[in-house]
Order: C-alpha cells, then sequence, then structure tokens
C-alpha cells in the first residue's frame, strides 16, 4: 500500500498565500509537513518511543527592497491570514536592499530524484523496535568490554511546497530511516567511547553488521590512549573527519560571505588555493549523496557545481540574493531551515573527487604520523573568517608505516588556509556518510599537535 | 490555555493501557527577532509556535507524540499515540484529579517586549551597528540580531500537579569582524537576560557592541596562541563553561545512571580542588537560565553539586529521582514542546574565592590569560573536554602582555578540577549560552571568579 503524494495540498495552500499579494509585492510562502518516529532501546527494552508531528507555514514580503518575514507552527487558515498580514508590517522595519527579491525560475532543468520509498512507510513499529534492538545485540556481541549507551531507530517523513509571486511552483516529499548506536569500552578504571550508524532509505538498507562492528571498534581502539607529545606531525584524517573539514571549508566558499566581507576566498577565483589534488563539488544531484535533492529551499533547480577544481577556485555557491549581488548566475544552494527560517546560501551535498590508494596503503607510506578518528570542538575551535583552527582530536599514532598506540586529549592546529595547500593525498575511500558532505582519507602535511 | 478538566480527561486516556504516569506539557511561544548585517536592517520577524507534549511511562519505557493542535480532540488523539507507544499490556481506567500549584515568579518582568513597538527593536541595531563600527577605522563588518520571546506553559501529570509559568527572554548579540595587514579577526558579545525590555534601561547596547568590536580589533595584533601544556589563567564570568563541561554535563543523572560519567559513585569523594564549590541555580534572578518550575513542573533550586572539592550530588529529572526514589532537583528541562524532558543544568557557577585577581596574574610567570570563551564541550564518559579561547593573552613574568589568536584548549574533566590552584574573590556570571545535548538546546548560564589551573594544553600553532 502506498499513500499519494500529498504535497500537492501544501502547494494549494503556498498558492493561496500568494494570490493574496497585493501590487508591487513579491510575497513567497513556504508550507512543510512531517512525521518522524524514534524508537531508542536500552538493555533489551524500549527506552523511549517518539511519534511526532509538525508542520508550519514561513512567509516572505518584499516591496520596495525591504523585507519582512513571519512564520507559524500550524496550517490553520485563521493563523495563516494572520501570519502574512504580520510578514507585511513586518517589511515597514527592513531597510530597502537593491539586491533584495525572490528566486525567478531560471531555465534550469530539475534532474529528478527519488527521495521517496512507499516499503519505509509501511514497515510497522515492531520491526523498527526489533532492528534498534538487533542492533544493541549485535553491537555487545561484538566485544565483551562494550556496552551500549543507546541504540537507537528514526525516520521521518517530510513534504514541503514552495510558490512565489515569480513564477516558482514546487512541491515534493522525502523520507529516509537511520539506526545509531553508542558504545562504552571499559578497560579498568577506563572508558572509552564510540558510536556507529546505518541510514537508508527503507530499512532493508540499513547495514546493522557494519554499524555494529564500527561502534565497538571506535571505542576499543582507544582503550589505553595516553596524551601525545607536542610536535608538528602529518595527520591522515578517517573519512568520517574529513567530511567534518569539508563542513567547514564549504562554509567559507559561499557568495554570501564574499559579499559582506567574511570570506577568506574573497577575489580569489581563478587562483590556486589548495594543493591541485583537491577537486571539491557540491552535487546534491547525485542521488548516492544522504543530502540528495532535486529542488533547493527557494525553490531552484538543484545542481552540480565544481567550486574548486585541480585547487583551483572556481565559483562559490549562492542565495539568489547573493547571486544578484555579485553579477553571478544562481547555483541553487539557497538553504532553508524549516519554515521558521530564511534561505542563505550553503553547500547542499558537498564531494570530494577521490583519489586512488585505499587508507592502510596511504599509512604505509607515512613514517611519523596520525590518524585522526574522532575530532571534538570544531564549533569552538575554528574560526572561518580568520582561518584559525584548532581541535580536540583522537586517533592512533602512524610509526613506520603502521598503526600504533592511540591517543587521546590533544589538539590539531593549523590555519584553514594552510590545511588546503598542505594536503598531501586524497584517498580513494570514499564514504557516503549522513551528512551534506562526503568522506575520504585526507593526508594533510606539517599540521600542530599539541599535548603534553 | 487548557482547562483542568480538559487536562484530565487527557491524561486519563494516556493512563489506559495501563501506564503508571501521564503528562502533558503545553506551550504557545510567540518571538520577535531582528537581524542587522552589512550595515543594514535586513529584516524583522516574527513568529508563533505552540503545541503540547504527551509523555506517558510504564515501568522502563517512555512513550511520546505531540501535536500542534490544542483542542481536546487534538490532545486526546496524541495521548491515544503516546500511550500505545508505552504500552505495557494491563490497561485499566484511572481517575485523575489536578491541583493547580501556586504560581511563582523567579525574573519578574517589567516590560513584555511584546508591549515595545518594533521600531524601538530595531533602533538598537542601529545603535549597535553605529557604536561597534565607531570603535576603530579596521572594523570592516558588524551583524546584529535582537530576539525576545515569551512562553506561555502549562504541565499537568497523572500525579495530580498542573503547573503554569510564563517566561520571557530578551536576547541581542553582536559580531564584528576587523580587516587588518595580516587578515581578518572576529570579535563576539551577547547579552541575554529572563528579563523584559528593562534589560535595555539597565545595559547600554552600545557598551555589548564596542566589546565585541573591542575583541576583533585586539587580535588583529595577535600572535599565534601557544602549543602544549601551560598554566591558564581564566577571567571572572568569562570560564563557567570549564565547569559546564569539566564537570556539569557528568554530574547529570541520567548520563551517570548509564555509567557514562566518570563522575559515577563519586559522591562523598574528593573530585576538585578544594577550594571548589559548584553550584547548579535555577532560581538566580534574571540569568539567563533562570526557571521558576522546570518543565517538569518541578520548582527551581539551589543545588550545590561539589561543596569544598566533594562531590555531594548530581542534578535530577523526574524519570531518574523515580527510579532511585529520591526528589527531584528542578533540572528537568527541554527544548519544546516537542521534545522529552532530560536532566539540564540551569546556572552553573562556581562560588567566590578569598583572593585578589591581581595577585594571581602576578604570581603567575608565565601562561595564558584567557579573557572570553567560545563554546565547548565534553565526552562525560572520558571527561575529556574542550573550549575554545575567543580573547586571550600571553601572561609573561606575572604581567598580561600580547594578545592570541583563537584555539582550543583541552583538558581532562576530574584532572582540571583537581588542577584549580587559585580562586578569586571578583564573581561574575559569562555570556548567555545555549548547550546543547541530544540535538535539544536550552538557555543556561554560567559564572565563576578569577581563577588558575596549573596546566592545561593549549591548542595553538606556536612552540
Amino acid at each position: 500500500m502506498s499513500t499519494p503524494d500529498r504535497s500537492a495540498e501544501l502547494l494549494v495552500i503556498a498558492e493561496r498565500v500568494v494570490a493574496m499579494a497585493k501590487p508591487g509585492e513579491q510575497v513567497e510562502a513556504y508550507v512543510s509537513r512531517g512525521l518522524s518516529t524514534e524508537v531508542r532501546v536500552y538493555e533489551g527494552e524500549v527506552e523511549h518511543f517518539v511519534s511526532a508531528q509538525s508542520e508550519g507555514i514561513g512567509i516572505r514580503v518584499i516591496k520596495d527592497g525591504r523585507t519582512g518575514t513571519s512564520y507559524c507552527g500550524t496550517l490553520d487558515p485563521s493563523q495563516i491570514a494572520e501570519v502574512l498580514a504580520e510578514a507585511r508590517d513586518n517589511l515597514g522595519y527592513g531597510e530597502p536592499d537593491e539586491w533584495s527579491g525572490l528566486a525567478e525560475p531560471d531555465g534550469v532543468a530539475v534532474v529528478p530524484q527519488s527521495l521517496w520509498d512507499d516499503n519505509l512507510e509501511n514497515t510497522p513499529t515492531t520491526r523498527k523496535i526489533e532492528l534498534a534492538k538487533l542492533l544493541e545485540k549485535l553491537t555487545l556481541a561484538g566485544d565483551s568490554r562494550v556496552r551500549v549507551d543507546d541504540s537507537n531507530y528514526s525516520d521521518a517523513f517530510g513534504e514541503a511546497a514552495v510558490a512565489t509571486t515569480t513564477g516558482i511552483r514546487v512541491a515534493g516529499r522525502e523520507n529516509g530511516c537511520y539506526l545509531s548506536v553508542g558504545t562504552l569500552a571499559d578497560d579498568g578504571d577506563e572508558t572509552q567511547t564510540g558510536f556507529g550508524f546505518a541510514v537508508g532509505r527503507n530499512v532493508d538498507e540499513l547495514d546493522l553488521e557494519r554499524a555494529a562492528r564500527e561502534a565497538v571498534d571506535r571505542a576499543t581502539r582507544l582503550l589505553g590512549a595516553t596524551k601525545p607529545e607536542s610536535r608538528r606531525i602529518t595527520v591522515v584524517l578517517d573519512p568520517f573527519v574529513t567530511a567534518q573539514f569539508l563542513g567547514i571549508i564549504g562554509g567559507t566558499l559561499n557568495g554570501e560571505s564574499v559579499v559582506k566581507g567574511r570570506s577568506l576566498f574573497a577575489q580569489r577565483i581563478g587562483e590556486a588555493v589548495a594543493n591541485p589534488l583537491l577537486t571539491l563539488v557540491d552535487d546534491p544531484t547525485n542521488p548516492l549523496a544522504y543530502t540528495a535533492t532535486d529542488i533547493d529551499g527557494e525553490g531552484l533547480a538543484a545542481r552540480r557545481n565544481v567550486l574548486i577544481q585541480d585547487g583551483v577556485l572556481q565559483k562559490f555557491v549562492q542565495s539568489t540574493y547573493s547571486a544578484r549581488r555579485m553579477g553571478v548566475s544562481p547555483t541553487g544552494n539557497g538553504l532553508r531551515g524549516g519554515y521558521g527560517g530564511s534561505p542563505s546560501a550553503g553547500c547542499l551535498a558537498l564531494q570530494i573527487v577521490p583519489g586512488l590508494r585505499a587508507q592502510a596503503d596511504i599509512v604505509a607510506g607515512i613514517d611519523d604520523g596520525i590518524l585522526i578518528q574522532q575530532v571534538q570542538g570544531l564549533h569552538s575551535g575554528v574560526n572561518a573568517v580568520s582561518g584559525d583552527f584548532s581541535t580536540g582530536a583522537a586517533g592512533l599514532l602512524i610509526k613506520n608505516g603502521t598503526v600504533g598506540a592511540p591517543v587521546r586529549e590533544f589538539t590539531i592546529a593549523s590555519t584553514l588556509q594552510k590545511m588546503l595547500l598542505n594536503i598531501a593525498e586524497v584517498g580513494g575511500d570514499l564514504e557516503w556518510l549522513p551528512m551534506s558532505a562526503t568522506g575520504v582519507s585526507l593526508v594533510i602535511h606539517d599540521v600542530t599537535m599539541s599535548g603534553a | 490555555m487548557i482547562d483542568n478538566d480538559i487536562l484530565e480527561r487527557v491524561l486519563a486516556e494516556g493512563l489506559r493501557t495501563g501506564a503508571d504516569f501521564a503528562e502533558v506539557f503545553a506551550s504557545d511561544w510567540r518571538g520577535t527577532g531582528v537581524g542587522l548585517d552589512d550595515g543594514k536592517i535586513e529584516q524583522l520577524s516574527t513568529g508563533r509556535n505552540r503545541g503540547a507534549g504527551i509523555r506517558v511511562i510504564a515501568g522502563e519505557t517512555t512513550g511520546f507524540a505531540h501535536t500542534a493542535d490544542l483542542s481536546e480532540a487534538g490532545l486526546m488523539a496524541a495521548a491515544r499515540v503516546a500511550a500505545e507507544a508505552a504500552r505495557q499490556g494491563g490497561g485499566g481506567i484511572k481517575v485523575v484529579a489536578l491541583t493547580t500549584q501556586p504560581s511563582r515568579i523567579v525574573s519578574p518582568i517589567e516590560i513584555d517586549p511584546s508591549t515595545i513597538g518594533k521600531a524601538a527593536k530595531v533602533d538598537l541595531l542601529r545603535r549597535v551597528d553605529e557604536a561597534a563600527r565607531s570603535a576603530g577605522g579596521a572594523i570592516s563588518q558588524v551583524s546584529a540580531g535582537y530576539s525576545d520571546g515569551r512562553t506561555r506553559i502549562v504541565i499537568a501529570n497523572s500525579d495530580g500537579l498542573v503547573a503554569h509559568d510564563e517566561r520571557v527572554r530578551t536576547l541581542l548579540r553582536v559580531s564584528a569582524v576587523a580587516n587588518g595587514d595580516a587578515g581578518m579577526q572576529t570579535g563576539f558579545d551577547s547579552l541575554g537576560h529572563t528579563m523584559g525590555f528593562e534589560l535595555f534601561d539597565k545595559v547600554q547596547v552600545e557598551d555589548v557592541a564596542r566589546a565585541a568590536a573591542g575583541r576583533a580589533l585586539t587580535k588583529l595584533k595577535a600572535r599565534p596562541a601557544p602549543s602544549g601544556s601551560l598554566p591558564v589563567v581564566i577571567k571572572a564570568g568569562s570560564g563557567g563553561v570549564l565547569f559546564h563541561e569539566a564537570c556539569g554535563h557528568g554530574l547529570e543523572a541520567d548520563l551517570v545512571a548509564k555509567g557514562a560519567s566518570v563522575y559515577k559513585g563519586k559522591v562523598g569523594e574528593l573530585v576538585a580542588s578544594p577550594l571548589v564549590t559548584l553550584v547548579d541555580d535555577g532560581t538566580m534572578t534574571h540569568e539567563w537560565g533562570a526557571i521558576a518550575i522546570d518543565d517538569e513542573g518541578h520548582p527551581s533550586q539551589y543545588n550545590v553539586l561539589i561543596e569544598n572539592g566533594i562531590l555531594t550530588d548530581y542534578m535530577w529529572d523526574y524519570l531518574r529521582a523515580r527510579k532511585e526514589g529520591r526528589p527531584q532537583s528542578g533540572n528537568g528541562r527541554r527544548q519544546s514542546y516537542k521534545d522529552l524532558p532530560m536532566v539540564r543544568m540551569t546556572n552553573t557557577y562556581v562560588l567566590n574565592g578569598e583572593e585578589d585577581p591581581a595577585d594571581i596574574i602576578k604570581d603567575t610567570p608565565n601562561g595564558v590569560y584567557v579573557a572570553h570563551l567560545g563554546g565547548g564541550s565534553v565526552n562525560t564518559a572520558t571527561g575529556d573536554f574542550v573550549f575554545g579561547m575567543t580573547e586571550a593573552y600571553l601572561i609573561e613574568n606575572g604581567e598580561i602582555t600580547e594578545p592570541l589568536r583563537e584555539g582550543n584548549l583541552i583538558g581532562n574533566g576530574p584532572q582540571v578540577l583537581r588542577d584549580i590552584d587559585r580562586l578569586g574573590n571578583d564573581f561574575a556570571m559569562g555570556n548567555p549560552g545555549t548547550c546543547g545535548k541530544d540535538g535539544q538546546g536550552v538557555p543556561v548560564g554560567d559564572g565563576q571568579p578569577t581563577l588558575r589551573v596549573k596546566a592545561m594544553t593549549i591548542g595553538g600553532t606556536a612552540s
């Protein structure tokens, strides 16, 4: 059994709002609805079962370059009228900005994505609970030193529509499911932590064995870790860490930061900003990406954008506003954080073009280095405007081509600019991760490790 | 918001499948946000979110459902979903009789921000922009945000409790960019209280703007932070996040119960320098983490967690307290009606010591002076934590000298607590914070007097 796509109903609501535009007004309505389930299992029992439903509308009105917005967490028609009136009132307090304006259809064809799977919708609750229980069991069976903190199943169904007076009319829906497990490994007084996860469009795509194995490995391999001596060193970032690093780099390649004087890379288009080994692409049209999508938050077709080619900066990702202000074509990168937020420029699905070698082969060529398996505090130790980079880390030392002693409670530091130039190898071990960037092993020279 | 007789019927519906506890948490939030960037008021946004979360507990299992529909039909439907989710066989009819709790006020509000015209809010940001730009010719960009929110809350549970609350929070954030020969630097400052618009009669927004701009300007001359282990002096009111991360999270009973805290089984033991008395205090009037009642309806409390270095207690919510057969501590909090409550901090701070802060610096031959901190995070199971320094200086021969570029500091919670060897008498609260746990953010405060940690690892690049 499959339910019909009801996102068209949301589009009707959005269009109804847009039809109320007064002369001289641009109006945009974003309408969304979602349903999610979360099961948490602990010691073989359901600890909690959450069933969450949400809906809301966000309205933007632009007139004479002034913008006002308002939103509300319900689709009750009487409330929607109030939201529109509020947005209209609010624009009187914005200041005119000649580049303000809604997205306009730009002729770029939508690359259809299969973002919906009926099988997930038809999965019974009991099966979802079983999966979380099974993941806990598999993880515990992996190593007698391991305890499970929590084992979780979650899924989400979302539908959304955008309509504007400028001719945008889009609607769609998507769903997906996710399993995760948090682990604790004990050895005497010492405890280390790990995690594992699996993602899919339906439950049959979830790889539980791998999630369990990784959760066990991540926690146990750090047992006995000590604090390393401070020195300059070559780091190998594990794919999961590289993906987080790419997320930060992506944040600097943003047209809004450029026009507002906050980008490290303003005025650098056409210049070498990274080692020629690096080619970085934002491609939400690749169905393998966790954040694959066909439409951006402003209603434009999502598209493939090459940001860095062989180390040379090619372009920035743009919202409609920043593209207009920079005088460049839109890139389809309007990001929206739900009905309460306004769209802003951001990367949708970053991918690094992989190299050739597996991590073990890369490590074999390193005499003195460190394999970084976890980072902590990227939000507090990285400044995307100045480029200063400093993060807490844990990992394994590399000596004469082999991975050895675990280390923790140290930081690695450099600047984003230097790290891009000091990339020494891009691994071939591409991983599609549940975040907006892919991972590969990434080797970076001359990073400062601070420990004892 | 919802009548008691409706709440009674909804709770009874929640208990129908044999559960032993049911709870309704309903909230109605309205807020205004104004953003300024690049010299312009970009937009003014107003919003409303209301709804109810219904929690049903049967044995060890919690069922939870939420709805944006506050009608009786909407609430009953959510109660059925939650009850089904928590079902553990049995079944039966229980009668719930509610007693409304007297309302309690921790942070009296003088001027409800919703009664203030939008133009006055916009004007605050114009003043911020002007003050920050006037702070120095090198200031190249300023962004600022104003926000206020008023939440009305009703909490009812099958133990007969009904509690009402009204919360008002007002926040100003300023961030500045300075451009110099060695590139750009940023500075940030914020002001936030559980207070109404009278906040801006008490504090001049220009001071917040100048603090943010000053940080960016100072760092234009900054040198790379050192790499390695050094003594660290933390300025009063800037390092509460250290305690939030180094031990606060580890004292949350839900993490302790699962053996995911280095402080498990340590009550009564010396876990910190005897100089340290640490308190979590939801009753601290007007502070960012102040609450009259927690999100389970329990009155907020002044809870001593560490007294003269000895661990005295953890923080508790309904669920963990019930399991242990002990009282709650007013620490059951949630981000919104869409979320389950968890054990969370409120305002977490270290009480004053006795020393003149100037002496602490004077007695430190070499080290780092941290004057402003960014965020932090902790792994509670290992105790390893980091926090970012957004304004810091070298200490050379007992004097504060050159400014340093940004970086993280890393330490191990239990070790750092033992290594606190000097404590000042200049207690101050820090900036408003948002504490994240399990995907939920809640407003928290922190504070401490000037203090010194004997040794911490500074995550810079200079040898």
